[in-house]
């Protein structure tokens, strides 16, 4: 077993002094995909802009092998930490071109790799992001995290408000990132997280209550209405490339 | 008619010279959420070591001139890029702190302008040909009045540039828009800052040179009133927008030369009035974002 | 059924009667502190000068109800003092009435001038409306700059003692006005006192706390503000009144953004958000203006070299050097850092900064504060 790319030691957050995240420990493998599960408002998204310290935090957060819970988010980030946030937070006014080369830092990105994963992309690089649809926006938002070296990249609900067809060509795009770098992927959508999750760490109360193989804990039906308030997709268990119905 | 004409053009000149002092407090807020109330003191003491360069090398010619605004523009940019570093920058994060570290700056810094230069104003005399006027369909448009339209269109013609084709100037950008997005990206926000207020303390002292020129005389107080008109535009133009700072100068301007023309010297007045209308209407101004 | 009262609830009110009944009797002893009061207690002119103090204490209560309490950051306050002062004045000189009823005329003044330039300003928070309490300060310093036949321009207005009572007027009874702003200020202590433990001002500080929280509960965050806002400013003109009866007469100086910041000096000296802390930066700004005001005028400044005697000659220099010290390192001012040291040594948490105040842009996720 690879040392985890990711470890998160007695993680402790909060917002303008309300507490948000209790005390969370995990650790996220240096390859696949590991979801972060859990009830609306649990602390899922405030894990994750914890660990890029975004919002005040304290405990301890590894990043292969070296503590980044001191440092500040650009040099968490440029450490080799890739964001896709909640809402995407592209920037409106700048255009397709500029959102990308902003996030940019290294000599030689991706771009080859970034450009055949979104020809859509391609075509539309001076064109204001503000303009683009919610689907557009987020190829974007992904995008941007693609071009770089990355070692782990923090996926925050990448499909939330998206078209089934958009959905499908969105966890297509992670499925094929995941094999070059580690995410850890929050996500409501479980047809989603069946499709592309391997680990599973999920919430409740701001705590971690229950980490495993993800399929497994969505096959238990009652496991999972106990751990997230709903039940699994009842389509058969599929994990692949094939796109879903 | 030539009143009209004088009107107008005044105004536009006037406005030129608000948006000359209100760009930089409109990219400063827009990215960094401060309001910088020692802005008005960066223009005050380019002002005066312009003037004394000018004094140097003697009031009436161009090339002085000419020099005492380059002086004036480095002095305003080296003011405010220590402003930035020693008192800003430490209190990262702090807003209001930020603000009050400002005006504690501006009140300690005019009462030492007094206290090196006197509390009288002192008379200035630029190239002759600003005392002169220029006439236009009928009217006797003094020329300091080109002088600022012209200073104004290049500065604008500047940060546009700077801000659309350099790195720089689109991280400003994307950070007017989304801070915290762009440290998530790996950029430290805070060079930026730096940078913003130098380009800033520069515009305040490019239009404090010109300002002095304008008002024929140079005293601690220059920037203050200045000033005020400089938080008046931002706020009509929407905070952070520099488009929307250009368009609020001129229209705040034209106002007011109107008003000072026609109503009765009520200009100050009906500025004011404009901020409550446009306030009431439409809080996030002409070009701002809808908070 | 009566709850037995504690004593230890009971020492702040008995510690603050008995300063006043110190403060009442100072005129009748003689006590002399030199270096900080030029006369004996019991001489004019230490009377005038604390009674100044006392007014701009009472400024400063007023302005700390609102930016404290309310959180809500104004650079326009000094026109309601204005409007208090000059109300007063042109009621007195204009309209010729006797001296209750121009205090009467200059505080309703005060008061609808404060509704109508709240309710617009309170369209925008944080620093914008900041901003817009700033442009309406400043229009109405133009105003009493313009109409010169009024307000008597810029050389200011006198006051008009035509009315008021003898007993409030002249040099011989300075006591009597010393009597009078220690009362202004009492009454402003107590209605200030009032706001903040009543119901308002609990919704004012929620309001500050959190926005959405309060108008999510179904309250009405904006006029609470807004009535808190009108309180302060009416407090304000109250204290402006003390202050033209006090100085015989009003400069355009009281309406400007000048004195604003003044007040916001005091405040953040002393302590945003303790009552105590208002009133003491309040009386220390004075004197130290006044001190340093001589001591900028003493020989002894004259022969220093240019390098120091220029700052050390300019009060207000060394008085905005301080505030801007103050504000870096100890952002609690006076008042904040006692009560941080107090309740250190009693083992309870501390949260010393002035991050709490009404700002448009405080995010929730404001990132940390990490010196990389």
């Amino acid at each position: 077993m690879s040392t985890p790319v990711l470890e998160v030691r007695g993680l402790r957050c909060s917002i303008a002094g309300q507490q948000v995240v209790e005390d969370v420990t995990f650790s996220v493998p240096a390859t696949g995909i590991t979801a972060v599960l859990g009830r609306n408002g649990v602390g899922k998204t405030s894990t994750l802009r914890g660990i890029l310290g975004l919002i005040h935090r304290r405990g301890e957060v590894t990043l292969a092998g070296e503590r980044i819970d001191g440092l500040a988010t650009h040099r968490i980030v440029q450490r080799g930490v890739g964001y896709v946030p909640e809402d995407r937070e592209v920037f409106a006014k700048l255009t397709v071109a500029e959102n990308l080369a902003l996030a940019e830092r290294q000599r030689n990105p991706r771009r080859d790799f970034v450009d055949a994963l979104f020809p859509d992309l391609v075509q539309r690089r001076a064109q204001m992001a503000g303009t683009l649809s919610g689907g557009q926006q987020q190829m974007v938002s992904v995008a941007r995290a693609l071009l770089n070296d990355n070692r782990l990249l923090l996926v925050d609900e990448p499909t939330k408000g998206l078209a089934p067809k958009i959905v499908t060509e969105v966890t297509d795009a992670l499925l094929e990132a995941s094999k070059i770098v580690p995410i850890l992927l929050v996500e409501q959508n479980l047809e989603v997280v069946r499709r592309l999750a391997d680990g599973a760490i999920v919430i409740g109360g701001g705590r971690v209550v229950h980490t495993g193989v993800a399929r497994e804990i969505l096959d238990d039906d009652d496991l999972t209405r106990r751990l997230l308030g709903v039940h699994a997709e009842t389509a058969p268990a599929r994990r692949g490339e094939e796109g879903s119905a | 008619m030539s009143m009209l004409v004088l009107t107008l053009i005044t105004g536009v000149g006037l406005g030129a010279l608000y948006f000359l002092v209100a760009s930089g407090l409109s990219l400063i807020y827009g990215l960094m959420h401060v309001l910088n109330f020692a802005h008005g003191a960066f223009l005050t003491l380019s002002a005066f070591v312009g003037w004394a360069v000018a004094q140097q090398l003697g009031t009436a010619s161009w090339g002085s001139f000419l020099l005492s605004i380059l002086v004036g523009a480095l002095v305003g940019a080296a003011f405010a890029t220590l402003t930035e570093l020693v008192l800003i920058r430490p209190l990262y994060e702090r807003h209001i702190e930020q603000v009050l570290v400002t005006v504690g700056l501006s009140f300690a810094a005019v009462a030492l302008f007094e206290g090196i230069w006197g509390t009288d104003p002192i008379n200035i005399a630029g190239p002759p040909w600003l005392k002169q006027t220029t006439e236009v369909l009928g009217a006797r448009i003094p020329n300091t009045y080109w002088v600022l339209m012209i200073a104004a269109a290049l500065v604008l013609a500047a940060l546009v540039l700077f801000l659309q084709k350099t790195r720089y100037g689109m991280v400003i950008r994307a950070g007017v828009e989304n801070r915290s997005m762009v440290t998530a990206l790996g950029i430290d926000v805070r060079k930026s800052f730096t940078l913003v207020f130098a380009i800033g303390g520069a515009a305040a002292g490019i239009g404090g040179v010109l300002a002095m020129h304008y008002t024929t005389f140079v005293s601690a107080h220059l920037g203050s009133t200045l000033l005020i008109f400089a938080f008046i535009v931002t706020v009509i133009g929407g905070l952070g927008s520099l488009t929307g700072a250009a368009i609020a100068s001129v229209l705040v301007a034209v106002l007011q030369q109107f008003a000072n023309s026609y109503l009765g010297g009520t200009g100050d007045f009906i500025v004011v009035i404009l901020l409550a209308v446009v306030l009431l209407v439409r809080p996030s101004g002409i070009l701002g974002r809808k908070a | 059924m009566m709850r037995p009262a504690r004593i230890s609830s009971l020492i702040p009110a008995l510690v603050g009667a008995a300063l006043i009944v110190l403060m009442a009797v100072l005129p009748l002893l003689n006590i002399s502190i030199p270096g900080v009061l030029p006369t004996p207690t019991y001489m004019p002119g230490t009377l005038a000068l604390l009674s100044l103090c006392m007014v701009f204490a009472a400024l400063a209560l007023s302005y700390n109800l609102l930016l404290g309490s309310a959180g809500m950051l104004s650079f326009g306050h000094a026109l309601y003092f204005g409007a208090g002062a000059y109300g007063l004045g042109i009621a007195l000189d204009r309209f010729g009435v006797p001296l209750w009823p121009g205090i009467f005329i200059a505080l309703i003044g005060g008061m609808v001038i404060a509704f109508a330039t709240g309710a617009v300003a309170m369209r925008v928070s944080g620093i914008p409306f900041a901003m817009v309490t700033l442009a309406f300060a400043q229009a109405g310093s133009v105003l009493v700059r313009r109409n010169s036949e009024i307000t008597g321009g810029e050389e200011g207005l006198s006051l008009n003692t035509e009315h008021v009572p003898d007993f409030l007027v002249g040099v011989i009874n300075t006591r009597n006005l010393y009597w009078f702003a220690l009362a202004v200020l009492v009454i402003v202590y107590l209605v200030v006192l009032w706001v903040d433990t009543s119901r308002l001002g609990h919704l004012a500080r929620a309001t500050r706390e959190n926005e959405q929280r309060v108008r999510v509960l179904g309250l009405r965050p904006y006029r609470a503000k807004l009535i808190v806002f009108v309180i302060a400013a009416v407090l304000a003109s109250l204290a402006g009144v003390a202050y033209m009866l006090l100085q015989s007469g009003t400069v355009p100086r009281a309406v400007s953004a000048d004195l604003t910041i003044t007040i916001l000096v005091m405040v953040v000296l002393g302590g945003v958000g303790f009552r105590w802390g208002a009133i003491v930066g309040g009386v220390l700004y004075t004197l130290l203006d006044q001190r340093l005001t001589v001591v900028a005028g003493s020989d002894v400044v004259a022969g220093l070299p240019d390098v120091l005697r220029i700052p050390l000659s300019e009060p207000l220099f060394l008085l905005g050097v301080l505030f801007i010290l103050v504000v870096m390192f100890l952002p609690g001012g006076i008042a904040g850092t006692i009560d941080a040291w107090w309740r250190r040594r009693k083992g309870e948490k501390v949260r010393l900064s002035l991050r709490s105040i009404d700002d448009a842009d405080a995010d929730a996720d404001a990132p940390v504060e990490v010196r990389a």
